[in-house]
């Protein structure tokens, strides 16, 4: 297969309330990803969008934003889901043959609706809407069947949140860069049991853009590539109750073919460093088993060994994560620039010495119907 | 020029989106709906294929990518798979808090159901629990012709 890289990575800081609205901050990703590349707009022969009507509270609100996309005259193209099923889409229209770049941008506010409401909308409207249910309760209902399921316990949730919240204080762009304990999540306030607020990521507001460049379309600017090694997606059921919702059977599915893909047998002992969509704080371990990480049930041992913290084995969401700021859309995008600043060793006082080869992950719907996942690399 | 922005208050613009719309709910679940409404039982199909029963139906078994026809009548009890406590309030809920909300497995059904428990303290519920439908005394051809689910 042809080789697609990414050779230029930006990022807004991540806040609760941004005053700027979308457009400037869909500027303001896409300006420092131009800039990272060292090239600008006319290198770039394609740009994709990702954004969410409900969530812009607009109708086609990809259109909003195409001024600050650098869209005029250009071929564009729109996805509706998370930034890494942007990135895989922005890719294939390179592989297609009818261009060498592309540059897809993400942005989310956040702040501006409200969270349960709009999560509430994405389920089926005729038989599960009104009962009320949202992002955050039926992750309640997911994580009560994993813990059935793995034994995993309201405690290795809480040392997730511990381990990410930490790890955010080296990230100047995160939001809840922190030191707590395990006994602070455990009294932290219910929200939606067996859930509590430091187990639950925030509300964010903030844009990620990347360049995607062929090695013909790579020689157009100054940096070198990161190069994807291996991509794949997978969707399960929509409605909860047809799914396994304590297993994560898309996520094996999604992994063990960016795995093939990348020639990697051991992902444990084969990646350097991991950044997965942790949501809620429960999700991190069960995305270990579903990754292969660990066996089924073993995520929780993999997050009490230590072996994902810094300086562990595997360290697993160095940035902190998406428990330490949650932009909705562009937080898989996020894990995939975190990964690629990873393997170019420029991951500042998060990086993780000798970095070569990196794995981002993102998710779509309620409880993680679907995944996606990325293998990046020098 | 100056340093315009020092001097500027930003302006938040506060509305609403409020866009009245209607579902046509389908021959396959307005069967579904029709039977909590009339007879308060619950149907559900057949995947002729892998036999599983959908509750509430759903018109293609996503596992085998064939249409279901057969209906299938299970039973008002199940067991509660899942559960959670909510304990904020937002305008989509359709009672105070606390809500307790359950996947429940219904007697004679392949998947679990969405739905709330009641009828019960909500620091009571546990996971296993056997319950049972209680049906709204108004019943309009909706999920919440099921008023919710309590302890049998």
């Amino acid at each position: 297969m042809e080789k697609v890289g990414i050779v230029g990575v930006g990022q807004t800081t991540y806040e609760r309330s941004k005053e700027a609205p979308v457009d400037e901050l869909v500027f303001e990703a896409a300006s420092k990803a131009l800039k990272d590349a060292g090239g600008d707009m006319g290198h770039i022969d394609n740009i994709i969008t990702v954004s969410n009507d409900f969530w812009d509270g607009r109708t086609i609100s990809s259109m909003a934003i195409q001024d600050a996309a650098g869209s005029w005259g250009k071929d564009i193209s729109t996805v509706e889901g998370d930034g890494t099923f942007g990135t895989f889409y922005g890719m294939m229209r390179i592989l297609s043959g009818s261009f060498d770049t592309t540059l897809v941008v993400s942005h989310m506010k956040g702040s501006e609706g409200i969270m349960n409401l709009i999560t509430n909308a994405m389920f089926d409207p005729i038989y599960q809407r009104s009962l009320g249910i949202d992002a955050t309760s039926s992750a309640a209902l997911q994580a009560r069947l994993y813990m059935k399921m793995s034994g995993a316990t309201e405690e290795d949730f809480a040392r997730v949140s511990v381990k990410n919240h930490k790890n955010a204080k080296n990230n100047p762009l995160a939001q809840l860069a922190m030191d707590i304990t395990v006994a602070d999540v455990l009294k932290s306030k219910k929200i939606a049991e067996p859930l509590k607020l430091l187990d639950c990521s925030p509300i964010s507001d903030g844009a990620a853009a990347v360049v995607l460049a062929n090695e013909k379309g790579a020689k157009r600017f100054k940096n070198s590539p990161v190069w994807v090694k291996g991509v794949a997606h997978c969707s399960d059921a929509y409605s909860l109750g047809y799914r396994d919702l304590s297993r994560a059977p898309a996520l094996a599915e999604a992994s063990g073919r960016a795995f093939k893909m990348a020639g990697i047998k051991n992902p444990l002992k084969d990646l350097d460093v991991a950044e997965v969509y942790d949501a809620y704080s429960y999700m991190e371990p069960m995305w270990y088993e579903g990754m292969g990480l660990a066996k089924e049930g073993g995520g929780k041992d993999l997050i009490r060994s230590g072996a994902t913290e810094m300086g562990g084995e595997l360290p697993v969401n160095p940035s902190g994560g998406v428990l330490s700021a949650h932009p909705v859309l562009v937080a898989g995008m996020a894990r995939l620039i975190e990964a690629v600043l990873q393997v170019r060793g420029e991951a500042e006082k998060r990086q993780v010495k000798g970095a070569k080869t990196a794995l981002a992950h993102g998710i779509n719907g309620p409880c993680g119907q679907a995944h996606c996942v990325f293998i990046v690399g020098s | 020029m100056g340093d315009w922005k020092s001097e500027v208050k930003n302006i938040v613009y506060e509305g609403q989106i409020k866009v009245p719309y209607k579902w046509n709910v389908g021959e396959t679940g307005s069967r579904f709906f029709i039977g909590l409404r009339d007879k308060q039982e619950i149907w559900g199909v057949q995947c002729p294929q892998c036999k599983k029963v959908y509750v509430p139906p759903l018109k293609t078994c996503g596992t085998c990518f064939v249409n279901t026809d057969q209906w299938v009548k299970v039973a008002n009890t199940g067991t509660v798979e899942s559960f959670t406590v909510v304990n904020y309030s937002h305008g989509m809920q359709p009672a105070k808090p606390p809500l307790v909300y359950g996947l429940i497995k219904l007697d004679g059904a392949g998947g679990s159901f969405v739905h709330l428990i009641g009828g019960i303290d909500p620091a009571k519920v546990a996971m296993g629990m056997k319950v049972k439908a209680v049906f709204a005394d108004k019943r309009e051809g909706t999920i919440l012709d099921i008023k919710h689910f309590a302890p049998v």
